[in-house]
C-alpha cells in the first residue's frame, strides 16, 4: 500500500499515512474549519489497514497547537486505534512530541494517556 | 459647483477625520492594537491570528501561545455561531466583532456577536460554571466533556469556553445587551495574564 501524505498547510498538519512502515505522524498546527472532513482520511486509512495490522503500530503527534475541535478528533483517533490494536497483534505506541518548556502541551499528552489504555513516550525537543 | 456643495463636502471630510482621530484615540486609551468587525471565516481567522502575531509578540513563549490559543478559540466561536439568531430569529444579519490588546502586561481579547435570546441562559450558566472552577476543576471538566462530547453540525466540539478559561486563568467577563427580534448582542472578554500562571 502506497503511503498517503497530506501536506501542512497555515491551518492543517502535515499527516503521513505509512501502512508498510505502520507508521501515522501528524506535525505542524491543527485548527481546521472542519474538522470532521479534514480528518476522515485518517479514519478511512485506519480502517483500511485495521485488519492486516501486526507488529509494532507507531502514531508520531508533533503538534505546535490544536484547537478544541481537533483535540476530540484525536482523542477519537486514539481510540479507533485502541480497538484496532485490540483485535490485532498490534501494540500501538504514541510518540508525543512537544518543545521543552511547552507545559501545556505535554499535559495534553499527558491527559490522552490518562484516558487511553495505548502506551505513551513523551519526547521533549 | 456651488459654493454651499463645496462647504458641505468639506463638512463631511472635517467629520470623517475628526472622527478618525477620537477613533485613533480610543484604540490608544483602551490599548486596543487589532479590531475587525464584519462577516467572519476561516481565512478571516488565518489574517487576523497572522496578524496578531506579528503586533502582539509577547517575549514569554509560553504565554504567546495561550494568547493564540484563545484567540483562535474566541474567533472560530464566531466563525460557528454568527449566524445563529438570523437562522433561528430571522432577524438581520448583524456582523461580529474581534478586538484584541495589550492593558498592563496582559493581553485582553473580546469578541461581540449577535445571538437568539433562548441561548441566553445556556451561555450564562456555561460560562458561570468555568468561571467557579480553579485550574483543576477546569482539567477534570475539559477531560470529561471531551470524552462526551460530539463534533456538532457547526464543526465545534462545545469546549471552548473551557478552554478559553484554563487558557486564560482568569474569569470569562461577558454580558448581554437587548437587541431587536428576540436577539442579544453578546459580548465577551477574556483577559491572558502575562505574569506564569500555575497549571
Amino acid at each position: 500500500m502506497e503511503k498517503i501524505v497530506i501536506e501542512k498547510a497555515e491551518d492543517t498538519p502535515e499527516i503521513i499515512m505509512d501502512a508498510q512502515a505502520r507508521r501515522l505522524s501528524f506535525k505542524g498546527r491543527s485548527l481546521p474549519e472542519d474538522v470532521t472532513a479534514f480528518y476522515k482520511p485518517v479514519f478511512d486509512w485506519l480502517e483500511s489497514i485495521s485488519s492486516s495490522l501486526s507488529g509494532e503500530f507507531v502514531i508520531d503527534i508533533d503538534l505546535e497547537y490544536f484547537n478544541t475541535a481537533s483535540s476530540k478528533i484525536i482523542l477519537d483517533i486514539f481510540m479507533l486505534i485502541e480497538e484496532i490494536c485490540d483485535g490485532q497483534k498490534s501494540t500501538a505506541i504514541i510518540k508525543w512530541h512537544h518543545q521543552g518548556e511547552d507545559d501545556d502541551m505535554r499535559e495534553a499528552g499527558e491527559e490522552y494517556s490518562e484516558i487511553v489504555s495505548l502506551k505513551f513516550e513523551m519526547i521533549s525537543y | 459647483m456651488s459654493m454651499d456643495t463645496d462647504n458641505m463636502q468639506s463638512q463631511v471630510r472635517t467629520n470623517s477625520f475628526n472622527m478618525l482621530y477620537s477613533f485613533y484615540q480610543c484604540m490608544i486609551e483602551e490599548h486596543i492594537q487589532i479590531i475587525y468587525q464584519g462577516e467572519f471565516n476561516q481565512q478571516i481567522v488565518k489574517s487576523v491570528l497572522s496578524l496578531s502575531e506579528q503586533k502582539m509578540a509577547s517575549a514569554d513563549a509560553s504565554v504567546k501561545k495561550k494568547v493564540f490559543n484563545v484567540m483562535v478559540e474566541c474567533l472560530q466561536n464566531i466563525c460557528k455561531h454568527q449566524y445563529g439568531a438570523v437562522e433561528k430569529e430571522g432577524s438581520g444579519f448583524q456582523p461580529a466583532i474581534f478586538m484584541a490588546g495589550v492593558k498592563e502586561e496582559d493581553t485582553f481579547v473580546i469578541t461581540g456577536n449577535l445571538i437568539a435570546n433562548d441561548q441566553i441562559d445556556r451561555l450564562t450558566s456555561k460560562i458561570e460554571q468555568v468561571n467557579s472552577l480553579d485550574q483543576e476543576g477546569l482539567k477534570s471538566l475539559y477531560k470529561e466533556a471531551r470524552l462526551n462530547s460530539r463534533i456538532s453540525e457547526v464543526g465545534g466540539a462545545g469546549l471552548g469556553l473551557i478552554d478559553i478559561a484554563r487558557k486564560s486563568g482568569n474569569p470569562i467577563l461577558y454580558s448581554f445587551a437587548p437587541a431587536e427580534n428576540n436577539t442579544s448582542y453578546f459580548s465577551l472578554m477574556c483577559r491572558i495574564s502575562s505574569s506564569k500562571q500555575e497549571n
